[in-house]
């Protein structure tokens, strides 16, 4: 791994801004042989073009093969045991009649539960024979079989003794002191590659744990001494599921000499590199394969219970074993976005200026911790005085995992609605508002000047009334909500080039494409330095034996992967310039690569076809490797393998809604997302993207619930027609703009845009909710029940 | 989308049968395939698991999600609700036998033009509803697209594509200039 810390540098001019608006050059130190940097996409052939997905073909013809579809000889297929009691200690498990029945070839019981929190110090937990239970649906055991439908036979001849334990499942009566305690002692969360994890060491009362203070700084009382107006609101937000249309599952392979899994996954890596760790292999041993992913939107990370489970059925079966979870179990146990209750109290000068924010805020991931709500109370606008406490909140039900926008997408629902009713407080546009306070010196302050400028010209904001305008019962109104996410980089990466003498390119990294369009992105930035079509460029990613590749999680693989590629195209588009020259008697230097051919910068009848180039100047194979290098001003925060920038993304996003005031049906007729990701590589994908994030957005904002029976802990909507997502009828019309932001910060400038596409969206028709009926809502999702209750409130 | 309910044919042939496995045909993409199946089994197990035709998913396996769309007698259903005995002669058709003598449908081209499709998963179905509606209504409307997929989901919300590519597809198989 090379970073700019242990290289030479060089000085260079770069051209930074926006592109249409305003460009500066400035001089920056870049390693020594960075590829020179690229103008703006409208100067560039294959990258900033609208390039078609490379495996859409595959995708509508039904070829693309997931894991769901993975078939091997002799398969079996595994199905799990799950829980029936939210809490309890297991006394025996008999698995002897499961193991005897017909067409059943191999039984597990699991050892030890992960995503969960563990224990500090195990204690007497240690000593358990089983796991503790600590929620309903907690996988215990998995049969293997020849059918599905066997294998399911069998799970019902498993006998489990349980000793129940009181249990808990609701937020606010796991905060009691004398709630029933989820966990005996203090806990700890790891984190995996996706994220997610908690601060460590934090002390936990009963079921609280924290307070972590993250972004603390100053005095509070002074601030809200010298403020004007202080608004405060307590903000609620539900436990949404992830929902992927394919379920987590592996087709797991253990042979003596090579262990291999088939993985739906976000992350081939982590899946390898979990797996090592339990099954206590050396990684080379493992190969972790997902050729494509069917939904993961931060849910599937690591090998996971599941996988665990599998790898062992197929050791005692010598077998491959197929463990896909059903819908059921995709609901409620391999990850959901954790609720919150935030109560927020801002203070604020006459002229909107920041004096205050206060934050105490609680959230439950179940039986994980890192139900954080995230940076933007602390870090979107400037505030000298700043106060938060966090707190995880335990409850017997599922865990939790990394969703779209972690932590942002509940923050953001709060906080924005709290700026707009700081506005509001000061009888000032909340627009202008936004451009008074949003100052920091950095990328995402300056792309959002520009969004809202152009989001409010398109959703036309001059048309907007005062709060409540409409008479009749249908209320109608428009409001804005800011998005910024961090511009992460993940500095594992590397890309390799094997280019053949018939002309062949082939690329390679072991990261994976989930559906963001990573295999297209990947081809266009080869392409453009080889000077070919996106479609002459072999992708191979997906597979754990690649170079090492960013997880697809966090926005980061495009601003991960593309610098790598480039360089590696760069260096090996010079190595064949040098070997052609003198075929064309020209210096290396004055060769380009376009339109196929190589050709003299200045004379372009001085030329040969690539593939003609490669066997005239009798190259063989090249292989060229570049590893992402760090970014040219480097970064504000680095925690292992990831960067983070000073720099963040940003977004701004505009709803129109409709609020029937008598049955308390919100409607979004429209949204506006006006966004920036860097140099966009592929603004088809990246508007797809972004149509994505609102339609996520918009489901999270009205109707996603996911509800527990608390005397159970049974989730009541475990199936897809009762966990209500976006259809076709509640789409919006969606309107997507998106600009060309040159950072200067590497050598294709791209950045990512999934979670920030998502984070403000519910904030935006909260504002717009507002605008419409004069009445916040504080509570999601926006059901007819909790929009009554919100029209009633004061 | 509406799920085509049947009345089976060919029962009184078959009897009394199961819980074994026995050997069915039926007549998928314009061919007869015949393989063993349990009278439980239902379409998409037997498409996807006697046959390797696993181009057609299971989203929800119980018709909410409607990943599982196929064309029976030319209707649109949701393999995962049918079950494969009943369709005995009946003629079905997957994503596999769409594109016809490997030429693709409007509806597949205009989905790889227009990006509708993320992550891929609920596509193959939604092409089959899709290409069902072009073929039938090629003068169809956003309402009627709207229609033809409100039982499908898509959790990477590419519902906006889909719109424009099935009636730019309409448009283009109308006659109509896009």
């Amino acid at each position: 791994m090379s970073g700019a810390s242990d290289q030479p540098l060089e000085r260079r001019s770069l051209s930074t801004g926006i592109v249409g608006e305003s460009i500066n050059e400035v001089t920056r130190k870049v390693p020594l042989g960075e590829p020179p940097p690229w103008p703006a996409n409208a100067q560039l052939q294959i990258v900033g073009k609208d390039v078609p997905r490379m495996d859409a073909l595959d995708k509508v013809t039904g070829r693309a093969r997931y894991t769901f579809d993975v078939q091997l000889p002799g398969m079996l297929f595994a199905r799990t045991l799950n829980s029936t009691v939210p809490h309890a200690r297991i006394k025996s498990i008999d698995t002897s009649r499961a193991e005897k029945s017909p067409g059943v070839r191999a039984v597990h019981v699991l050892e030890r539960l992960i995503m969960a929190a563990e224990l500090r110090d195990p204690g007497d937990e240690a000593k358990e024979p089983y796991p503790i239970v600590r929620f309903t649906g907690q996988p215990i055991a998995a049969v293997a079989a020849t059918t599905a439908r066997a294998a399911e036979a069998a799970l019902a001849l498993i006998e489990v003794e349980y000793e129940p334990i009181p249990h808990v499942t609701e937020l606010e009566d796991a905060m009691e002191p004398d709630s029933p305690p989820v966990f005996p002692g203090p806990t700890e969360q790891q984190a995996t590659a996706g994220g997610g994890g908690a601060a460590k060491g934090l002390p936990q009362k009963g079921n609280l744990r924290g307070p972590s203070k993250g972004g603390t700084r100053g005095e509070i009382e002074r601030g809200f001494k010298e403020a004007d107006v202080i608004v405060e609101g307590e903000y609620r937000t539900q436990v949404q599921t992830h929902t992927p249309l394919e379920p987590h599952g592996v087709v797991a392979e253990w042979r003596d000499e090579e262990l291999t899994i088939y993985a739906s996954t976000q992350h081939v890596m982590s899946v390898r590199d979990e797996a090592a760790q339990i099954f206590d292999l050396p990684k080379e041993k493992i190969r972790a394969i997902s050729d494509y992913t069917g939904g993961g939107f931060g849910a599937k990370y690591g090998i996971g219970n599941y996988g665990t489970l599998a790898v062992h059925l197929s050791r005692k079966a010598r077998a491959p074993v197929r463990l896909v979870l059903d819908r059921r179990e995709e609901h409620v146990c391999v990850g959901n976005r954790p609720s919150s209750l935030q109560r927020l109290k801002i203070g604020a000068k006459r002229d909107g200026s920041l004096t205050a924010i206060e934050l105490h805020s609680f959230g439950t991931g179940g039986v994980a911790a890192g139900a954080g709500v995230g940076m933007c109370h602390h870090s979107m606008y400037p505030c000298a005085n700043v106060n938060i406490e966090h707190y995880d909140v335990f409850t017997n039900a599922g865990p939790c995992a990394a969703f779209r926008g972690p932590g942002q997408a509940q923050g953001i629902f709060a906080f924005e609605q709290a700026i707009d009713a700081v506005a509001d407080r000061l009888g000032i546009d909340p627009i202008a508002l936004r451009d008074k306070i949003d100052t920091r010196d950095a990328d995402d302050v300056r792309a959002r000047a520009v969004e809202r400028r152009i989001g409010a010209e398109k959703i036309v904001w001059t048309r907007r009334r005062a709060p409540g305008s409409d008479s009749g019962p249908i209320k109608r109104g428009i409001g804005m909500a800011q998005s910024m996410w961090p511009y992460i980089v993940n500095s594992y990466t590397t890309c390799e080039l094997r280019i053949a003498g018939d002309g062949t390119v082939e690329a390679f990294c072991g990261t994976q494409d989930i559906g963001t369009g990573t295999r297209t992105v990947f081809a266009q930035v080869v392409a453009e330095e080889l000077g070919l079509r996106a479609e002459d460029i072999r992708i191979h990613v997906g597979d754990s034996r690649f170079p090492p590749g960013p997880p697809s999680g966090g926005s980061r693989v495009t601003s991960s992967l593309t610098p790598a590629a480039r360089n590696a195209a760069h260096s090996a588009a010079r190595d064949i310039a040098n070997r052609v020259a003198p075929l064309l008697s020209a210096n290396a230097d004055d060769l380009v690569f376009r339109n196929g051919r190589i050709e003299h910068r200045s004379d372009p009848k001085t030329s040969l076809g690539f593939a003609e180039a490669l066997r005239r100047a009798e190259i063989e194979t090249l292989v060229h490797r570049a590893d992402r290098r760090d970014d040219y001003e480097g970064y504000a925060r680095k925690a292992g393998e990831l960067n983070i920038s000073p720099h963040a993304i940003g977004g701004v996003q505009f709803a129109e809604v409709c609020v029937d005031t008598q049955t308390g049906v919100v409607k979004v007729e429209r949204m506006v997302a006006v966004h920036d990701c860097g140099r966009p590589i592929n603004p088809k994908l990246v508007e797809s993207q972004i149509l994505g994030g609102v339609v996520q957005g918009v489901s999270y904002a009205l109707y996603e619930d996911r509800r527990l029976d608390a005397p159970t802990g049974v989730q009541l909507n475990t199936n897809i027609d009762q966990y209500k997502i976006v259809g076709s009828r509640e789409t919006p019309q969606i309107e997507v703009h998106l600009i060309e932001l040159l950072g200067g910060q590497s050598s294709t400038d791209a950045r990512g845009v999934a979670e920030p596409a998502n984070v403000a969206t519910a904030a935006a028709i909260a504002n717009a909710f507002f605008n419409a009926t004069g009445k916040r809502i504080y509570t999601l999702p926006m059901t007819p029940a909790n929009v009554l209750a919100a029209l009633r409130a004061e | 989308m509406s799920v085509a309910t049947h009345r089976p044919r060919g029962h009184e042939q078959l009897g009394t049968f199961g819980p074994e496995p026995q050997p069915l045909s039926l007549h998928i993409n314009g061919e007869a395939r015949t393989a063993l199946a349990d009278p439980a089994t239902t379409l998409v197990e037997f498409l996807r698991d006697a046959l390797g035709l696993t181009g057609t998913k299971i989203g929800c396996d119980r018709g909410a999600c409607s990943a599982c769309t196929v064309w029976i007698d030319g209707e649109v259903a949701a393999s995962c609700m049918t079950l494969a005995f009943d369709v005995r002669e009946r003629n079905i058709t997957t994503i596999e036998g769409l594109s016809a003598e490997g030429e693709l449908h409007p509806v597949q081209r205009a989905f790889i033009e227009h990006d509708a499709l993320q992550c891929g998963f609920c596509t193959p179905g939604m092409v089959m509803s899709c290409a069902r509606l072009v073929d039938t209504n090629p003068d169809c409307t956003l309402e009627d697209v709207k229609t033809a997929v409100s039982g499908h989901l898509c959790r990477c919300g590419t519902y906006p594509n889909i719109f424009k590519a099935t009636l730019a597809a309409a448009a283009s198989r109308s006659g109509k200039a896009k």
